[in-house]
């Protein structure tokens, strides 16, 4: 009998132990001629290994009580180790610690105005927890987020641009997914600064802080802060400042922030 | 539903997560999710039925849930995972945490059906069963799980997470 043609699909259900006894003398037949096929199917059979080696220690480890307790009774109440989000109103709660945080540093700085100059200035509330607190007080927005929309987009940089001092983009996130909001104008340190707001499909919102009140003589690289439900990605160029702050994971975010950085460079 | 039978499941489901999610307490939390999901559901549970399959649908759900919802993203980052800039060097060699790298670096649904089926050693019907989609849909995504990761671990194709798009 002149053998059946193997498909992908074959090949998979040989390694998987799925395909029906009387087949399998057909891709072995077919493997023999083909050594392409059998060296691929043998990175498969290794994956395979790998996977079972790296991840069986798992079955190894003893079970935290807290779930052996949960499979053995139903409805104990157990404790969890954190939880598994945070709700909007400790976001809120958040956000009022920050503001809190932002007015203590405000009537210090307006205590001791006459002594201070500006880098010390730039310290009490440093770029990363600026920008985080601008984040977390209006990405949650949902009537106003911004107070020119993207629809005016022209309209926005010439207006950011004016009061900043100095020309200033939003660079174009759409290929990672993020649209343009919109900005807003906001008080810095000592002048105003820009926030441009992002959302993605599923209405995550990202923000980028540009401050262009650096007094620090040297640019940096990344940098990286966590200001409680914020990650921030934030650098010095020149006498800008960026952050980017977004509720997303650091690796995701680090990516919107290499293109980010890309884009100013480049502009 | 059998507490006994819920608790010889455990150690399977944890490791599942893992592998999915990568990260430890993320992932106990969704064995977790999926005990007290389980149990709320126990009426819908069918005595001599595939408990398994019916747990890993149960934690997949969840799973889609958490990656639908819009707000935080619930895993806590460490320090030591990330991967920015620019990863430049790539070693010939397979090295410990590359392989975690390289199914993070697959599509969701396909590492989700590539780990049940080669790691969990589920039948493709199970996984079917489990994931709510039909048979042809687990071996083509099963299909492509494979060939990517084996392109990754090559290094022939980056993993998605260290793609830089401009």
């Amino acid at each position: 009998m002149k053998p059946q043609t193997v498909s992908e699909a074959d090949l998979h259900a040989y390694l998987d132990g799925e395909l029906p006894e009387g087949r399998r003398a057909d891709v072995e037949a077919y493997l023999a001629a083909q050594p392409a096929a059998a060296e691929r199917l043998k990175a498969y059979r290794s994956q395979r290994d790998a996977l079972r080696q790296h991840f069986d220690r798992v079955v190894d480890e003893p079970l935290p009580a807290r779930l052996r307790q949960l499979a053995e009774a139903p409805g104990v109440a157990v404790d969890r180790e954190k939880p598994p989000l945070l709700a909007r109103w400790s976001v809120q709660r958040i956000a009022a610690g920050l503001v809190i945080a932002l007015l203590g540093g405000v009537a210090g700085w307006l205590g001791h105005g006459q002594y201070q100059g500006s880098e010390r200035v730039a310290q009490m509330t440093p770029l990363a927890r600026q920008a985080a607190i601008a984040h977390v007080v209006y990405s949650p927005d949902v009537r106003r987020p911004v107070e020119v929309t993207a629809d005016q987009e022209d309209q926005l940089v010439k207006w950011l641009s004016k009061r900043l001092g100095t020309a200033i983009n939003p660079p174009k996130l759409g290929a990672l997914g993020y649209e343009l909001i919109g900005g807003r104008l906001l008080p810095g340190n000592t002048g105003p600064v820009a926030q441009f707001m992002y959302h993605d499909g599923s209405g995550q919102r990202l923000t980028l802080y540009v401050s262009t009140e650096n007094t620090v003589s040297h640019d940096t690289g990344f940098r990286f802060s966590r200001e409680g439900p914020v990650n921030v990605f934030y650098w010095v160029d020149g006498k800008f400042g960026y952050a980017l702050s977004a509720g997303i994971d650091k690796g995701e975010l680090a990516r919107v922030a290499t293109a980010v950085y890309d884009q100013l460079e480049h502009k | 539903m059998d507490s006994a039978a819920l608790l010889g499941e455990l150690p399977r489901l944890r490791r599942y997560a893992r592998a999915l999610v990568r990260d430890r307490a993320a992932a106990d939390d969704l064995v977790q999710d999926t005990l007290e999901r389980a149990w709320s559901r126990s009426a819908q549970w069918r005595p001599g039925g595939d408990l398994r399959a019916w747990l890993f649908g149960i934690m997949h759900n969840l799973r889609i849930d958490q990656l639908r919802r819009p707000e935080l993203a619930t895993l806590p980052i460490a320090d030591d995972d990330l991967e920015v800039p620019i990863r430049a060097t790539q070693s010939d060699r397979l090295e410990v945490g590359d392989l975690e790298a390289a199914l993070a670096g697959l599509p969701e649904e396909q590492r989700a059906v590539l780990l049940l089926v080669a790691l969990e050693e589920m039948r493709y019907e199970q996984v079917a069963h489990a994931l709510g989609i039909p048979i042809g849909t687990v071996m083509s995504r099963l299909a492509r799980g494979r060939e990517r990761l084996r392109l990754i671990l090559e290094g022939s194709v980056p993993s998605a997470k260290l793609r830089v798009v401009r």
